[in-house]
């Protein structure tokens, strides 16, 4: 276990508040080379609603400059394997480009989200443009509000089909944790949870108020006439994973499992050249996912302070755990850490987590990779399958 | 027989004196949801008091049974007196098989034979079994043969192709007809109210809607259970059966139809398995029909409840006589602990890919003999965890059947270590327990 030690620490566990005064330049603090901290001094790259889209636009554009084959497209100008956002735009930055896309297809639904808010507040949805003309009038009048401070939002198109499961809507939310960027080394951790909502799904435009219908946050279900709290309305990955190979089949379950390891790589690479990979830093991120009736799952947003309190009683188990697994990790034999180490702990610490991607490993094994692994076939750029059972154990792309 | 008969009027009276009871008290209303229920069921309000006593009744019965004991005095043991014939709570002489019938009979549970849930784990490499099972599956899919699928699922069916071979097992196929007697089922549960509908209400809120695996599924199991109760082919299932279904009426209003009520049977797990609800529905009535109203019901038919809890006990008695005797000595009858266990064929007791291996068997053996051996193993399994912390500890654990624990275990080892008393010598050589009385 983990014991607490006094000031001069060797691990601290901070809050995002906290690692901002620790690396902002004012105040010349300085961690020393026995010091790690939990975050990343510009995790907000990835966290950021905006920031994370922006990164993720940027990076799928690199790639077809390269002509890199993962910017592939298909037919109708999509990508093919890096199409994993929903079309999202900032507000009020690109207002005009939202209203083309938005008189495109007229009867969709969009969602706003504040940009730097989480446990789903200020989120609404919208299917009429009137709708917004009316929220950017309303806060635009609010008194102590200017134009400069007025909070940025992002508007995203709605997943309106997504997969029900006993006529309910869940998402995903999977542990990753980062090590270092450059290379990037980051696992998965294996015991995630999908978050149910507790009132039947209905896209009907009548509900599309109703937020225990279409946000599956549990600090909003929880307020939900029908929120149990002996499970919380969560769900084990592996009854998720063995309700979708009994009835729909392995293949198409593995497929689904093997694409959301690929989003999550995606997107780490898409951070990873402006991200701060400051050798003191590790990162445990919360991942959002939600897969629509298609079995594709979409990255909706990621976390940079999961939730590590508890709803239940098998919740504190997990998180008690994640948090030991964590650090089993980053500070390798619980010895004062030296950040000067290379980062690669050895198997046996691994506990719940699984390596997702380790780019070292993945370079070292060269250049043919790259060509065995072409998309086009059955299982893409996607090399090598990540089972949980750990018979392979790293996903091979480049 | 006469006894088992009188052991069920047992039950009916003291159901029927404790409703009698809270009617002339009906301040202690409170008192006794309490202290009997299960889950939160608020107060009732006393101005439905109809409705009340159908809570109480159902709490005081629907709920696991309490098994007292069942004997037949008149029956003369023709064997001397061994003094293992008195330790058990069932003394009954029912033909039960022994261990060597158990053994030709499980067979494919042998040594020799690769088992899905053991011999596809991580260290076994798949080529050696587990890819070959599931190629012989699909062959068995493909050609339709429902005598081969029995077969092939003694050692296991593979999760994918599992809801097709129960329904090749089970003769279910989605004929228009079908699905029209579903629909029109579902027509009838929204003209007709039945009694028994707030029954089978509370059943599910009590039980499913607080389960970690099953509390999705809740609209299912509503939708099923209303349908099964205004379903009139199972009763006419029944009447060629000698076992009759396990109804009850409510006291005062015996033969009348509408306040029958059977017991709630186990859908949840085949949730897991179809989402469309006409299959569901058919697969479990099928299951129901097949296995498990003879759970719920008193008869000697060896897949009967009371075959298998005295199956269980000579079992535990044969291989485990020290855990016998000192569960005994706690006063934790092995019995009473696994009873409700094998009453609801494990669902809710086990995690739900371990219970699914499960009632593979169930389907290949076309026999529930397989519960009562898995009741041995996790009452062995459950002791042998605790290594004897403390007694109290233990009893407490055992008691209360701790699902946590139950939810590691992988039913097809312990069908190896159960039928091959070598293997469980060795199993246990390490043990504290053995040695330490």
């Amino acid at each position: 276990g983990w014991g607490q030690v006094s000031s001069d620490e060797h691990a601290s566990w901070m809050s995002v508040q906290t690692i901002r005064n620790v690396f902002s330049v004012e105040t010349g603090y300085r961690l020393s080379d026995d010091q790690i901290v939990n975050h990343f001094p510009n995790h907000y790259e990835l966290t950021r609603k905006d920031l994370m889209v922006k990164n993720i636009k940027r990076y799928r554009k690199e790639l077809e400059k390269e002509g890199s084959p993962l910017a592939e497209k298909d037919e109708s100008g999509k990508y093919l394997y890096l199409d994993f956002v929903p079309v999202t735009y900032m507000l009020p930055a690109d207002y005009n480009l939202f209203v083309e896309e938005f008189r495109k297809s007229p009867s969709s639904t969009w969602i706003m989200k504040p940009c730097g808010k989480a446990q789903g507040k200020g989120i609404f949805l919208i299917n009429k443009l009137s709708q917004i003309k009316k929220w950017s009038r309303d806060s635009k009048t609010s008194s102590f509000m200017t134009q400069s401070t007025k909070e940025a939002y992002v508007i995203s198109l709605y997943i309106n089909n997504p997969l029900l499961i006993g006529g309910r809507k869940f998402d995903l939310r999977l542990y990753v944790l980062v090590s270092t960027y450059r290379p990037l080394r980051c696992y998965m951790y294996k015991l995630g949870f999908c978050r149910f909502c507790t009132v039947k799904y209905t896209p009907s435009t009548s509900e599309l108020d109703n937020m225990f219908v279409h946000l599956t946050n549990v600090a909003i279900q929880k307020h939900g006439e029908d929120y149990n709290h002996i499970h919380g309305g969560k769900w084990t990955v592996n009854n998720l994973r063995l309700y979708l190979e009994s009835t729909r089949g392995k293949e198409v379950t593995s497929k689904l499992f093997d694409e959301i390891h690929w989003i999550i790589v995606q997107s780490l690479k898409a951070v990873a050249p402006v991200m701060n990979n400051d050798k003191h830093c590790f990162e445990c991120y919360g991942y959002d996912i939600i897969i629509d009736d298609k079995l594709k799952p979409w990255l909706i947003e990621v976390n940079a302070s999961p939730s590590l309190t508890s709803s239940t009683a098998n919740d504190r188990i997990l998180k008690y755990n994640l948090i030991n697994d964590t650090l089993n990790i980053a500070v390798p034999n619980g010895e004062i850490p030296d950040c000067k180490w290379n980062k690669s702990p050895p198997k046996e610490v691994l506990g719940n987590y699984e390596i997702l991607y380790d780019e070292e490993l993945a370079q070292g094994d060269g250049a043919d990779r790259e060509l065995r692994s072409r998309p086009g076939q059955s299982l893409g750029p996607k090399g090598s399958r990540l089972r949980d059972a750990g018979r392979t154990v790293l996903t091979t792309w480049k | 027989m006469l006894l088992i008969q009188a052991a069920i009027s047992c039950l009916d009276y003291f159901s029927s004196l404790l409703i009698a009871l809270i009617a002339s008290t009906l301040p202690h209303l409170e008192f006794v949801f309490s202290r009997v229920s299960r889950g939160s069921l608020g107060l009732c309000s006393l101005f439905s008091l109809p409705k009340t006593l159908l809570h109480l009744w159902y709490i005081s019965f629907c709920q696991p049974l309490v098994l007292i004991n069942l004997r037949n005095p008149n029956y003369e043991n023709g064997d001397s007196l061994s003094f293992r014939t008195h330790l058990g709570l069932i003394q009954v002489p029912l033909k039960v098989k022994d261990i060597p019938e158990l053994k030709e009979f499980f067979v494919e549970l042998g040594l020799t034979t690769g088992q899905l849930g053991i011999d596809d784990s991580t260290q076994v490499p798949p080529e050696l079994f587990e890819n070959e099972h599931v190629r012989i599956g699909q062959k068995v899919l493909t050609e339709q043969d429902s005598a081969a699928a029995q077969q092939y699922v003694r050692q296991g069916s593979p999760t994918a192709l599992r809801a097709e071979l129960w329904a090749l097992i089970l003769n279910i196929s989605s004929h228009p007809e079908d699905i029209l007697y579903y629909e029109q089922l579902k027509t009838n549960v929204i003209q007709h109210d039945l009694l028994v509908d707030s029954l089978i209400y509370k059943d599910v809120k009590l039980t499913a809607s607080n389960d970690d695996y099953y509390f999705v599924f809740e609209d299912y199991l509503y939708q099923v259970l209303l349908c099964f109760s205004r379903d009139t082919s199972v009763l006419s299932h029944f009447a060629y059966n000698s076992a009759s279904p396990p109804k009850s009426y409510i006291r005062g209003k015996l033969g009348l139809e509408e306040y029958a009520v059977f017991y709630p049977p186990n859908v949840a797990p085949l949730c897991f398995l179809y989402h469309e609800p006409s299959k569901l529905y058919q697969i479990f009535r099928e299951m129901y029909v097949r296995f498990f109203f003879r759970l719920h019901s008193i008869s000697s038919h060896p897949s009967g409840i009371v075959s298998l809890c005295l199956l269980f006990e000579t079992l535990l008695q044969t291989y485990l006589p020290q855990l016998f005797y000192h569960l005994r000595e706690i006063g934790a009858q092995p019995l009473r602990i696994s009873f409700k266990w094998m009453v609801r064929a494990f669902s809710g007791y086990l995690a739900t890919d371990q219970l699914l291996l499960l009632w593979d068997r169930i389907l290949g053996y076309n026999s529930l003999e397989i519960l009562a051996g898995k009741s041995k193993f996790l009452i062995l399994f459950c002791f042998s965890a605790c290594k004897i912390a403390s007694i109290v500890s233990i009893t407490r654990i055992i008691r209360e059947g701790h699902h946590h624990v139950f939810s590691t275990l992988s039913p097809p080892s312990f069908l190896k270590v159960f039928y091959f008393p070598g293997l469980v010598v060795l199993f246990f050589a390490n043990i504290s327990w053995v040695t330490g009385f």
